[in-house]
């Protein structure tokens, strides 16, 4: 037997002492230790920074109540998070080649990028979709489009997430609609859409109609699926967007969860039960460079979440307490120069999704701040999750990190002041006002100027950037680039598709739209629905939805 | 006589929404002392070309993401020309691959800043490259 050995004297106070002779040496590197959000870092943190922390009732156990530790009993012992690459580019043929390229690869999941102009509502021919056709993503215009994009994919074997926010209702309809024709029925599709308007006015810009009719066509969505998509994740409630524009890691939190609070309580105003409808609420985070930090933030995130679902809402049910998300590795943080070392990064990022137990990851490729990724770099982008996932360990025992003294005080930390902003912005008369005053666009605005300028001083290191420069090689850069012709082709298919269809039944679908539209009480899905599978195209349908709402428009914050 | 100020338009052309790039080169700009008019998101090549001229513009400075540099560059410079305003400089930035950068400048683009770029190193362009502008202007 092992004898123990008394704690050398003094504990505490001879180890300040010590350091504070140690340091007449050897100076620490800096005056202030801080996250790469901002919080300040204690030299050392010890049980005593837990002081008041209850283990049952701050962290419990995973699948738990307040899931601190994650919402499954078992987390990656029973399987691991699912891959999945967020990818489509160009025509729905090279999208759908791409999907299968993914899948033979191992990928568990698809995510689907559309182009600029599906995902502002206008057909590939319209004026302002000049230049973007097929660039950013996969055009799509109608059913046609949407049955080549999964050829030969079926959609009861596939979970797909579609990225898509203000006619999130078109491509629900346009995916139960191609799942019909393959003789899959809506109720066992499973997926996602993104579907979250509100960090669309405060980040990402890919807004239509003003906020108020948009709410509604989420609320009429969470209704629809909840009866005929019971499987279906009818919104991805994101941070993602928040945290590229430049916010910190508390803000992200904040401000995700506020947007949260807004769904529930446009939902619940409509006679809808938060028990059902937020089971099928999901979340989407950003996983950046602060290791412990980004780790803190997700169980932080869970831990509010439950409390206000449980707390403000009344929630009962587990599955509707449970803050599940996708997470992806941060785009704003790999640079152009010596882009091999974002492989890095995104390997560092990955495990941090990971320890913070995400439900779904995307990687990024390394080539990213340079254009397109390529199949190459989509490809090594991948294996950093699956060496994650079967060679680093991390995943063979759930929430490996709870008890480091730092973690939790981190989690607690971050899950404090997030309460405060949520406090501010309930106060501001939520998160709506909060956002039509500009007040949060303004925060992470100013977020993002001081990142720059702590860049530029060389107060934040940037390998590559602004420390470790090397004189760049010209090297072969294989980039993926989208012909110009796509534009020009998807153009004729779609002239082509509409001299082919009933065009008096794509008139009287645009009427009932329109008469839903007027009438709030009515959901707009079922005339969606009905609309998509008479190949009435998307910006036809966002045409007529653009008459009656009315298009927001920015309040500029500088 | 108080010192002329540099003008410079900072703009969101086609339907691309990253705008974190293009807010922190406007406020950049604005603390170097130019008066910076950032355009909303969505905006037409018309749009912009209207706009710096109304403004008296000296510059615009396009930021561009979502691949479609090659036709929002082209356009914009094609109507400087046909309003007979191809005196404003015209610089970006975004995500434009290298092999990009020389036809863009060919079309007749100043400058393209890329990814990591300090503001310091766009500032200083600009005020070097508007002053030898009004110098032309003057002689």
């Amino acid at each position: 037997m092992v004898e123990s050995k008394p704690a050398e004297a003094g504990g505490k106070a001879a180890y300040e002492k010590t350091v504070e002779k140690f340091l007449q040496k050897a100076p620490e590197r800096k005056a202030a230790f801080r996250t790469g959000g901002g919080l300040p870092l204690k030299r050392l943190y010890t049980p005593e920074d837990l002081e008041g922390m209850d283990y049952e009732r701050d962290l419990g156990y995973p699948g738990m109540y307040p899931y601190t530790r994650g919402v499954q009993p078992t987390m990656y012992r029973g399987r691991f998070w699912t891959m999945r690459q967020y990818a489509g580019f160009a025509t729905a043929e090279e999208s759908n080649a791409r999907y299968r390229y993914l899948l033979s690869q191992g990928t568990t999941g698809l995510s689907v990028a559309f182009d600029l102009p599906t995902q502002i509502g206008y057909d590939s021919d319209h004026p302002m979709a000049q230049g973007e056709v097929g660039k950013v993503g996969v055009a799509i215009d109608s059913l046609a489009d949407m049955e080549t994009l999964f050829a030969g994919i079926p959609l009861d074997k596939v979970s797909t997430s579609m990225t898509i926010n203000a006619p999130a209702s078109v491509l629900l309809a346009l995916y139960i609609a191609v799942g019909e024709k393959q003789g899959v029925p809506m109720e066992k599709l499973s997926g996602t859409i993104q579907n979250d308007i509100l960090k669309e006015y405060i980040a990402r810009g890919t807004y239509i109609f003003p906020p108020k009719p948009s709410m509604r066509l989420i609320t009429d969505i969470f209704e629809f699926c909840s009866t005929h998509v019971p499987q279906w994740n009818t919104i991805s409630i994101s941070g993602y967007h928040i945290r590229e524009a430049g916010s910190t890691a508390v803000q992200e939190v904040a401000f995700t969860l506020a947007d949260g609070i807004a769904y529930v309580e446009a939902a619940v105003k409509k006679g809808q039960d938060p028990n059902v409808f937020g089971k099928r609420l999901s979340f989407f985070f950003n996983a950046h460079n602060d290791f412990l930090e980004e780790v803190a933030k997700f169980r932080a995130a869970r831990r509010l979440w439950a409390k206000i679902m449980k707390e403000r809402f009344g929630v009962t049910d587990k599955g509707a307490q449970m803050l599940r998300f996708h997470t992806q590795t941060a785009g704003s943080t790999l640079t152009a120069q010596q882009p091999e070392n974002n492989i890095v990064r995104v390997a560092v990022q990955t495990l941090a999704a990971v320890l913070g137990g995400t439900q779904s990851l995307h990687t990024n490729s390394y080539d990213e701040a340079l254009a397109l990724p390529t199949e190459k770099s989509v490809g090594i982008a991948l294996k950093t999750q699956q060496i994650v996932a079967y060679e680093s360990g991390v995943t063979e025992t759930v929430d490996p990190l709870a008890g480091s003294y730092v973690v939790e005080t981190l989690t607690n930390e971050i899950e404090r002041q997030a309460s405060e902003y949520i406090a501010k912005i309930d106060g501001m008369g939520g998160m709506l006002t909060a956002i039509e005053k500009g007040y949060v666009q303004q925060q992470i605005q100013d977020a993002a100027y001081a990142t720059q300028k702590a860049i530029e001083s060389g107060e934040q290191i940037v390998v590559g950037v602004n420390k470790f420069q090397v004189e760049e090689q010209e090297t072969d850069r294989s980039l993926l680039k989208v012909d110009e012709a796509v534009g020009q082709n998807q153009v004729r298919k779609l002239q082509e598709m509409k001299a082919g269809r009933d065009n008096l039944k794509v008139q009287s679908c645009l009427e009932a739209i329109r008469e839903a539209a007027k009438d709030e009480g009515t959901n707009l899905m079922p005339k969606i629905l009905e609309a998509v599978k008479a190949y009435v195209t998307e910006g036809e349908i966002c045409g007529v939805l653009r008459e009656e709402f009315g298009e927001y428009r920015e309040n500029i914050v500088l | 006589m108080s010192e002329r100020k540099v003008r410079v338009i900072v703009a969101k052309p086609g339907l691309d929404g990253h705008d974190r790039g293009a807010k922190v080169v406007a406020r950049a700009l604005r603390d170097a002392g130019m008066e910076v008019i950032y355009t909303v998101l969505r905006q037409t090549p018309e749009q912009i070309v209207q706009t710096a001229i109304q403004e008296d513009a000296d510059a615009i400075g396009i930021s561009i993401l979502s691949g479609a540099h090659e036709y929002y560059f082209g356009r914009i410079i094609e109507l400087l020309k046909e309003r007979k305003a191809s005196d404003i400089l015209v610089f970006g930035g975004g995500v434009i691959p290298e092999d990009d950068v020389p036809k863009l400048k060919a079309m007749g683009a100043g400058a393209i800043f890329g990814p990591g770029t300090p503001t310091s190193v766009c500032i200083d362009w600009l005020l070097s490259a508007v002053r030898e502008k009004w110098e032309k202007e003057s002689a």
